[in-house]
């Protein structure tokens, strides 16, 4: 099997790695970067749990060959958090109580940061809409839409930009 | 002194919040260890067969394969089915339970062989390499079908495939009968869901320095560690489990599953031995909800009294027993419904077939009869032309009724509360016969009632422990799988009040069975129930003896001083006599005090009942529920959307309420699509619907906006008079949605799965016959 050098930037930390054509990012981060924030949950995309930030955008990282990836900018959830304090997302989520087992939360937190960079005032609708390929089967999902209004809101209160998502 | 109550019932932030929405939160796939092997598990290809031979020779000699286990190679293969009780019921509760298969092949996907290997690529190769011999038998996939006379035998002992009958009988069925106006009879289904939890099964284990296997796995049962050690042939104290905060359960991790598979590697090889199943293997293997073939026959006078019940039950049990007596209990238990009626008669049958085997799934028995119950309701109700409301409000159970087998329930019964407040927010608007875009409109609701604890004879227990440190802060220990209902935190919770202390004051260190008071299962919506009461009883001791040093201290009597504020203080002068906490464990701490206390709460205990005829109280409360619907229904496609959703129970008491309004709309999702969505598509004992994308579960785009109604009437049995919540929160949703179903086309559905195919099909011959 082919071998690549690759070069990833992973929450702000540039990385240079040799990967088998085979290799997936999801597995990439997790095994090789021990960044065990993007989960397993299907491994076909059909989930969520794997999804991760491609820049501003979210991806599912167990349907990405790593060599697909390579010059990436890359934020995991592990990501988001500055210092040890939560991104507005995460903290929205911790405050609304959208987090029960906690599987499908990194998948979550990073979709619904991707979402408020698109949009950064959607509708309930628009949410809705956004997270069709996030799974939870804990919440029935009521907690996280609000969570990702108070986000919206609180970003919007505070004049932030994008920047401090 | 009690006061005013400071943190129960509040919307509090779990302990592990913050770690989760970090991605931090670590779980069973997220540990590795250096040196560590990959298991994987050889399935069986077919659903009945007998082993011929298997020939492991080639898959021993690939590189880097350290081990291939088959059922020879198990020290002890066969034992019964034990789920963490800590007595012995043995008869029929406790079925066989087999490692790894030898002769007769029961099911597809019965785990075969076991490999280890230096990487998952190499172990997967290696299954490859097995060579496996099957004479493939023809198999019972039916219940109805195994039952019959001559049918094949799944166990091969020719002995059929009863695996249980039980009954309960109340009055004269035969006679009440003949009194009734109107007799309503019909044949129910419902179909094997998948728990679908986004964290399949997984985890590692090793051997430690002096030979204990160490597991480190997502389970709801700790105690399965007993089982592992006499598989193992080893003492109950040489297999720890460390437990993981586990991705979702549901009663999917309440069998054992990856961690029986992962001991025996890690003592076969010496190594750790991490194991994971993919999406395919969990769907496949684990265990799904009983499908229930049901007959309701009611009888009603024609003024809406329900005078007679008589309902039979065929459960299909699967490949092997493990809790479907246990279910069938429930399901026995729960089939008259939530309603008072003096005739009754209930027969369960469980039988063996060649699916994959059933077990335990949120509402353990009860959402099947449920669905039967309340559906039967709304025909009942159309026979006699009467709102299906009234009918209800007519013959629903209230305080002090007693339930066929004779038992009264002892917490309150809030049916009548839940139904007008439900019924009240569901009609606050009148029922548009259609949406402008011309689809039909449907409202209904339905009831919903189910135990929380588990039987009462298992003798059920819980322990929970704490600690003051000398800061003043608080560690707690608690063997207590966290599913992520909240498990460990409400028991900080429930210390720091009483402690009067801040939640974060407590510190919960739960799951390992070498380290913390085994607290039981997480199944059976009992953790609140029983841990929280040996939490709360460990607290309350504690304070106890907190409040003495402090009398002795101030010369105020005990009786006059509170806790709160992390200072203890006198109730009449606040102001003047007012110690730190923090102080009051120093001086415990200086004169030799126990700074540590250990407490145990007991269920009640009853034996096992005379299964022909079961009388008496078989769980120790009842938590009941209501939801209501309201849907559109498109003609032109049959389907369906659900508009809004209104989800009700009687909590008893709420204790964290983020907690309880999440497992509330939770445990609705959880359900809401089971009638109509949610199919496994099992053909002839193979799971067709393996996937996410052939299983489907409902996302955010499908989900209406969900109210939640929180009764809290002080009437449970768990601290503070609160009731379980987390399984009964997914049991009335189901009938309510095909309620709303027959309310918008005039037609009832009976038998899951409701397709919108099936609909489209009600709607055209309803519509040639009008
Ligand atoms: S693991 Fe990537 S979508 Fe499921
Ligand atoms: S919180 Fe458990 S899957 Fe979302």
């Amino acid at each position: 099997m082919s071998v690549h050098d690759i070069t990833l930037t992973v929450n702000g930390r540039k990385v240079r790695l040799t990967v088998k054509s085979n290799e997936l990012l999801l597995n990439v981060l997790r095994d090789r970067l021990l960044l065990t924030g993007a989960k397993y949950g299907c491994g076909i995309g059909e989930c969520g749990a794997c999804t991760v930030l491609h820049g501003r955008e979210c991806v599912l990282s167990c349907f990405i060959p790593a060599v697909c990836a390579d010059g990436w900018e890359i934020t995991t959830a592990e990501g988001l958090s500055k210092d040890g304090k939560l991104s507005v997302v995460q903290q929205a989520y911790v405050d609304k109580a959208a987090i029960q087992c906690g599987f499908c939360t990194p998948g979550m937190v990073i979709a619904s940061t991707a979402l408020l960079y698109e949009n950064p005032e959607p509708d309930e609708a628009e949410i809705k809409d956004y997270f069709r390929g996030n799974y939870c089967r804990c919440t029935g999902y009521a907690a996280m839409i609000e969570a990702v209004k108070v986000a919206a809101m609180r970003m919007k209160e505070r004049g932030c930009d994008d920047e401090e998502l | 002194m009690r006061t005013e109550l400071n943190l129960i019932g509040k919307p509090v932030s779990r302990h592990d919040a913050w770690a989760k929405a970090k991605g931090d939160q670590l779980f069973s796939d997220d540990w590795s260890m250096p040196g560590m092997l990959f298991g994987k598990v050889l399935r069986s290809k077919y659903p009945a067969a007998v082993l011929k031979r298997i020939d492991t020779k080639k898959a021993e000699e690939l590189p880097g394969v350290k081990a291939v286990l088959t059922a020879k190679d198990v020290p002890v293969n066969e034992d019964v089915t034990k789920f963490g009780q800590m007595r012995d019921v043995g008869g029929g509760f406790e079925g066989l339970y087999r490692v790894l298969a030898s002769g007769r092949i029961r099911s597809k996907s019965e785990a075969i062989a076991l490999v280890a290997a230096e990487s998952p690529e190499t172990a997967e190769e290696a299954l490859k390499l097995i060579e496996v011999d099957y004479e493939v038998l023809e198999g019972v996939f039916d219940p109805r079908e195994a039952l019959k006379e001559g049918a094949y035998s799944v166990t091969g002992d020719g002995c059929g495939n009863v695996i249980m009958r039980t009954k309960i009988c109340d009055g004269n069925i035969e006679e009440a009968f003949k009194k009734c106006d109107v007799i309503v009879e019909n044949d129910y289904e419902t179909t094997p869901n998948e728990h679908a939890y986004l964290e399949t099964e997984g985890g590692m284990g090793w051997i430690d320095e002096n030979g204990v296997i160490t597991l480190r796995v997502g389970t709801q049962v700790l105690e399965h560690y007993r089982t592992i050690a006499k598989v193992l042939g080893l003492p109950h104290n040489k297999v720890r489990n460390i437990g993981v905060p586990v991705g979702g359960g549901f009663g999917g991790k309440e069998d054992i599953t990856v961690e029986m598979y992962i001991a025996l590697l890690v003592q076969k090889t010496g190594r750790p031995v991490k194991m994971v199943w993919s999406r395919e293997e969990s769907i496949e293997s684990h265990s799904k909800r009983h499908p229930e073939y049901l007959h309701y026959k009611t009888g009603a006078t024609k003024d809406g009294k329900i005078l007679a019940q008589e309902v039979s039950i065929v459960m299909d049990g699967g490949s092997y027993t493990y809790l479907t007596p246990w279910v069938q209990m429930y399901s026995t238990f729960a089939a008259p419904g939530c309603y008072k009626i003096p005739n009754v008669s209930v027969k369960s049958v469980s039988a063996f077939t060649n699916n994959t085997f059933n077990s335990a799934n949120r509402g353990f028995g009860a959402p099947q009869v449920n669905f039967a119950s309340e559906r039967q309701m709304d025909e009942i109700a159309a026979r006699l032309n009467l709102d299906p409301v009234e009918l209800r409000r007519r013959n629903v159970l209230h305080d002090g009724d007693r339930l066929p087998s004779g038992h009264v329930p002892r917490g309150h019964i809030a049916l009548k509360e839940l139904l007008d407040k439900v019924n009240k927010e569901l009609n606050r608007s009148s029922k548009p016969d259609r949406l402008p875009d011309g689809r039909k409109v449907g409202r209904a609701l339905a009831l919903g009632h189910m135990v929380y604890g588990r039987l009462n004879f298992l003798h059920d227990s819980s322990r929970v422990s704490i600690r003051l440190e000398l800061d003043g802060s608080v560690t707690l220990r608690a063997g207590v799988p966290d599913l992520g209902g909240g498990q460990a935190s409400v028991l900080a919770q429930i210390v720091a009040e009483e402690l009067g202390l801040e939640i974060e004051d407590v510190h919960p260190y739960i799951m390992d069975t070498h380290l913390t008071p085994l607290c039981g299962t997480t199944t059976a919506t009992r953790q609140l129930y029983m841990s929280g009461n040996a939490a709360l009883k460990a607290a309350v001791q504690m304070k106890e003896k907190i409040l003495e040093k402090a009398s002795a201290l101030s010369g105020c009597p005990v009786n006059m001083l509170a806790l709160k504020n992390r200072k203890v203080y006198s109730v009449i002068e606040p102001e003047t006599i007012s110690i730190p906490f923090v102080d009051v464990i120093k001086h415990l701490s200086n004169d030799g005090e126990v700074l540590e206390n250990i407490a145990q709460f007991n269920a009640p205990f009853t034996e096992v009942p005379d299964l022909n005829d079961i009388k008496g109280e078989l769980n120790p409360d009842i938590t009941y529920t209501c939801h209501g619907v309201e849907l559109a229904v498109d003609e032109q496609t049959g389907k369906i959307e659900l508009l809004r959703v209104i989800a009700a129970a009687d909590a008893g008491r709420v204790i964290n309420r983020n907690s309880c309004e999440g497992q509330l709309e939770g445990g609705c999702v959880y359900h809401a699509w089971w009638p109509t969505m949610e199919d496994l598509k099992q053909e002839n004992g193979i799971t067709m619907a393996n996937s996410f994308s052939t299983y489907l579960i409902p996302t955010a785009a499908d989900v209406p906006d969900i109210e939640s109604i929180l009764i809290e009437s002080g009437g449970g049995l768990g601290p503070y008079g609160a009731k379980g919540i987390g399984e009964p929160a997914d049991n009335s949703i189901a009938p309510a949605v095909v309620n709303a179903i027959r309310d918008a086309i005039g037609v009832g559905f009976n038998k899951m799965t409701v397709t919108p195919e099936k609909i489209l099909n009600a709607v055209l011959s309803f519509k040639n016959k009008e």
